[in-house]
């Protein structure tokens, strides 16, 4: 049970967050948002962390779940759950269907596929104005019911974006710790020793692909529903590679890491208002700084920080200790 | 902070009676909230409207406030995003706790607050200019610029005036360019006007001859181009590079010196709708809104140089918005917004407005004067 | 038609050879240090808005000494990127290598808006507006100046790796950092050298195409991105091979824009590149890497 003891903290502080500070903006508004990027991140975690693929366009996906359940409830009419359902099949298909090609490129080559494959999709969005209102968008999308409960407050989506956080998370950490994890893992450090061992590399990729983009899709989904208005803005590459950053920034690998990363990057902005000019200077600053300095990501390098702390007042303990005998 | 306020209120209210304790709580300030883009690819519009906002709170508050209250105003930039355009202005109505907004530069971050200002029922005055924004009117959405179907309109005006009956459209990408694209697609008919040719361009594409040498060809006797940034100015350019010859009209999108500057000698001939702001001193003295139009361009241009009719609409929004809550006496939203929506004859820089429950714009096509650039500057042509 | 395609073509040779640029100044970093640099859009901003900025107003400089102190500024920009933001993260992963770009570039973006502002601005055009025509189709003085002066540095900077000392021990550093210090090569040297290159690379493009694209504080990102995917389209190992791919990206551009769909060109662009991946996965002119064990 250990491997899920950060699981429930975790939970647990998503439960107490919105008891504490009740209808506080930063809890139910930019933490919601926060929630919702993290949702996002866990899934570009398994596959850049863990299965060691970039990908600069995740905001794709999240782009086919939100205007897939968009159009569908808007245009056709459609209950949202289907709709949602129909965007995660859509998603997974599409998801499947380029998974094989563009993951046989490598390093940057592979960046480039799937940051061209973002930029596509949101020409397309742009430009298929009949179906998805284009440059303007698509308005008066429904909100969510769930059995009667009206999702209708910024407190009710903090949570339904914590739930599925969790839901996300703890597939994501059943995953990470399975045999497919390890293989995962194996794949990180070498393609070929991992073949090697027996372990058909093409479709795990192709398996943590599939699984990223769907979280992004359900995540998408979800955005739709709670803004009741979308544009293409909200899927362009620079939501793609701020997605990336929030996965490295955390620390790449390490499941809280994303989620600290997507928290981190979704704050920032929100604090550096005050700067007003100067503020687009000071986040490209921070962002350098954080990277040159804590390469593996803030919750990473701050977590073994935090170990050797602790490694040190120990020794420094045993050591007064040995002196008092003395 | 409120606690002291309430107190000494109270203190007061008990020392000197019920006069006194209105007094006190009406030096609580009004509390205009904004969300602009000033940064990002539309800072063109942002820029100036912050600008212009925090100009005019200044000088009102140095001259007393409205009603005895100071103005405070919350501003946050957008960069142009919709997405943090929602949370911000969630936090202006949770957090600031503001009376009305008066903000949006773009029509994608205004659209997608529209939703969030229903609910929290707070009047809301948007500096975007789709149509779709008051088409159909909701409730607690207003916006102050000429709309994009209005420049079409005033432009198809023109041409059937000059006898042109057959168009190339060319346009950016963008929400403005999509957006000026679709009225124009839907309103040309009912001017006898036919588009023969209808392209399009990124809003960072650095050149358009390919587009252009395709419009020489297709027997267009006018080109309009809707967009705004770069492309409007390389349009015009490429234009007279290939030699073509033919009428050229922008959108009201580029109604500001720096397309002029930009584009140079090629700008010459251009015709665009535009607010009467760009040719204020051109206007005859009987004219009701040359005084205010000559105001606010002085007052602009001595602080920060040319001005642009975009800081114009954020001079209307802000003092419709005041002049609501004066007429109301408070800062209650309902009655404020019922108040903005009873503007009459309010003469601003983008017009005259008369609002109406079916009209959250209140202007009409008489507001826009048809211009061309001659000699560098603008010139009245009708 | 013929002088739609003839117009078509001089477009995607003039757009093509600013990309061409971009993607070499990708390249040559690329292949000194195994790093993208995403900052590289930035290099043309930077180049193009000092040179606004210099030559700007009364009291500004004449056109050349403005242009000549743009392009020292800008190889500033690139060695202080280089000596303070990518040679202490040495041996950062691939990932975090390109955030370390990325913030970078925003970071100059947010100096450039902070020290020139918001607005666009332009460069008087070298030698006049006077159209040439070839046949029905035209293009201007600059077009030549741009495709002139990027045919120059190709060359120069083919030479330089081929045929100076100091060319050859940049690609050693490449091939192998610990190797090339062994031999005595001055690795930290080299690095600045690329990085320097690169940045005069990247200004010399924004003082050649601003007088016909203008500029403004964020005209690097587009750039920037488009120079990537010339970069790749070509074979990012293969410095000649990104400027093959940044011409070839600038026609593909061209002739959908004016054979197809003008809206979908980029669209278009991408989905080529896409392709050539697929089936080059090292880019058409990429040597094939093999993945080291």
């Amino acid at each position: 049970m250990k491997r899920l003891t950060g699981f429930w903290a975790f939970t647990l502080l998503l439960v107490l967050l919105p008891i504490v500070f009740p209808d506080n903006y930063y809890v139910t508004v930019v933490g919601g948002t926060a929630l919702m990027n993290a949702i996002l991140a866990v899934g570009l975690n398994l596959l850049m962390g863990y299965a060691g693929q970039i990908s600069l366009g995740h905001a794709a996906f999240f782009g086919i779940g939100a205007y897939a359940s968009a159009i569908l409830t808007t245009r056709y009419g459609w209950n949202p759950w289907p709709a949602m359902s129909a965007g995660l099949a859509l998603t997974g298909v599409l998801a499947f269907l380029v998974a094989r090609p563009i993951l046989r490129l490598k390093g940057h080559y592979l960046a480039m596929a799937t940051l061209g494959l973002g930029i596509i999709v949101h020409i397309i969005l742009v430009q298929t104005e009949g179906l998805t209102g284009g440059p303007d968008g698509l308005s008066d999308i429904p909100g969510l019911a769930i059995f009667g409960w009206a999702v209708d407050s910024d407190l009710r989506w903090y949570i339904v974006m914590a739930v599925t956080l969790l839901l996300v998370l703890w597939l994501a950490l059943n995953i990470i710790a399975s045999r497919s994890g390890r293989a995962l893992r194996a794949l990180h450090g070498s393609e070929i020793a991992a073949e090697m061992m027996g372990i058909d590399t093409t479709a795990t990729k192709t398996g943590v692909f599939v699984i990223a983009a769907l979280s992004a899709s359900l995540a998408g989904s979800l955005f739709a529903h709670q803004q009741s208005f979308i544009s293409p803005d909200s899927f362009s590459f620079f939501f793609s590679i701020e997605l990336v950053t929030m996965v490295v920034l955390g620390g790449m690998a390490s499941t809280f890491g994303a989620i600290f990363g997507a928290v981190v990057l979704t704050f920032l902005p929100e604090l550096l208002v005050v700067f007003e000019d100067y503020e687009v200077m000071i986040f490209g600053a921070i962002l350098m700084l954080m990277m040159i300095f804590l390469p593996q990501g803030l919750f990473v390098s701050g977590q073994q920080l935090l170990r050797r702390l602790l490694a040190r007042r120990a020794t420094g303990t045993a050591k007064e200790g040995s002196h008092g005998a003395a | 902070m409120n606690i002291r306020k309430t107190l000494s209120a109270l203190a007061m209210g008990t020392l000197l009676g019920l006069g006194a304790l209105h007094q006190a709580l009406a030096a609580e300030p009004i509390k205009i909230g904004s969300f602009l883009a000033v940064t990002g690819p539309a800072s063109f519009l942002g820029d100036p409207e912050l600008k212009t906002l925090q100009m005019y709170v200044d000088e009102i508050n140095g001259k007393g406030g409205v009603d005895g209250r100071q103005i405070e105003l919350v501003h946050y930039d957008t960069g142009g995003s919709p997405k943090k355009a929602v949370n911000f202005v969630k936090r202006l109505i949770q957090k600031d706790k503001v009376d009305v907004i008066v903000g949006g530069s773009t029509s994608g971050s205004t659209l997608a607050v529209m939703p969030l200002v229903a609910k929290a029922r707070i009047p809301f005055i948007s500096l975007a200019g789709s149509v779709k924004i008051v088409v159909p009117p909701q409730k607690w959405t207003f916006k102050m610029p000429h709309t994009d179907a209005m420049a079409a309109a005033k432009i198809f005006g023109d041409m059937k005036k000059r006898g042109i009956t057959k168009v190339a459209l060319i346009s950016g990408s963008g929400g403005f360019g999509k957006s000026g694209r679709a009225q124009s697609l839907k309103l040309a008919p009912q001017y006898g006007i036919e588009i023969v040719a209808d392209e399009s361009y990124g809003k960072k594409d650095t050149d358009m001859t390919a587009q252009l040498a395709k419009i020489r060809d297709s027997g267009a006797q006018a080109i309009l181009n809707f967009g705004f940034g770069t492309g409007p100015a390389i349009v015009t350019k490429n234009v007279r590079q290939l030699g073509i010859d033919l009428p050229l009209y922008q959108s009201h999108g580029v109604a500001s010196k720096k397309f002029i500057e930009l584009a140079g000698d090629a700008a010459e001939g251009v015709r665009l709708p535009a607010a009467a702001l760009l040719v204020a001193d051109q206007l005859p003295d009987s004219d009701p809104q040359k005084p205010v139009l000559l105001a606010y361009k002085n007052k602009f241009e001595a602080k920060y140089g040319p001005v642009s009719t975009f800081g114009g609409h954020a001079y209307d929004g802000l003092f419709i918005a005041l002049e609501a809550i004066d007429r109301a006496n408070s800062t209650d939203k309902e009655k404020v917004r019922d108040e903005i929506e009873k503007t009459k004859g309010f003469i601003g820089t983008g017009g005259i407005y008369n609002m109406s429950p079916q009209d959250h714009l209140g202007l009409d096509l008489s507001a826009f004067k048809m211009l061309e650039i001659r000699n560098g500057d603008w010139t009245i042509v009708e | 038609m013929f002088d739609q395609i003839l117009q078509f073509l001089l477009t995607g040779v003039t757009v093509g050879a600013t990309y061409a640029l971009v993607a070499l100044g990708f390249a040559i970093i690329y292949n000194a240090s195994d790093v993208v640099n995403f900052a590289q859009g930035e290099f043309v901003m930077m180049g193009a808005m000092s040179a606004v900025a210099l030559s700007a107003g009364d009291g500004g400089l004449p056109l050349l000494p403005s242009l000549a102190l743009a392009v020292l500024i800008t190889i500033g920009v690139g060695i202080l990127l280089q000596r303070f933001a990518i040679a202490p993260a040495h041996g950062a992963s691939v990932v975090t290598t390109i955030i370390i770009t990325i913030g970078a570039s925003i970071f100059l973006r947010g100096v450039a808006l902070l020290l020139w502002g918001k607005d666009i601005f332009a460069l008087p055009h070298f030698s006049g507006e006077t159209p040439l025509h070839i046949g029905n189709a035209t293009l201007l003085p600059q077009n030549l100046w741009v495709m002139g002066g990027a045919a120059l540095m190709v060359i120069g900077v083919h030479l330089f790796f081929n045929h100076t000392t100091q060319g050859k021990a940049i690609l050693a550093c490449a091939c192998n950092r610990t190797a090339a210090s062994l031999v005595g090569i001055n690795v930290g040297m080299m690095m600045l050298v690329a990085y320097g290159l690169s940045a005069f690379l990247g200004a010399m493009a924004g003082i050649l195409v601003t007088p016909i694209t203008f500029t403004s504080y964020d005209a690097g990102v587009m750039l920037g991105l488009k120079g990537f995917s010339a970069a790749i389209l070509g074979g990012m190992g293969n410095p000649m091979g990104a400027v093959a791919g940044g011409l070839l990206l600038g026609l593909i551009e061209s002739l959908a824009a004016g054979l197809i769909s003008s809206g979908y060109k980029d669209a278009i662009g991408f989905v080529i590149l896409l392709l050539v991946l697929f089936f080059r996965p090292s880019g058409l002119f990429g040597r094939a890497s093999a993945e080291r064990v």
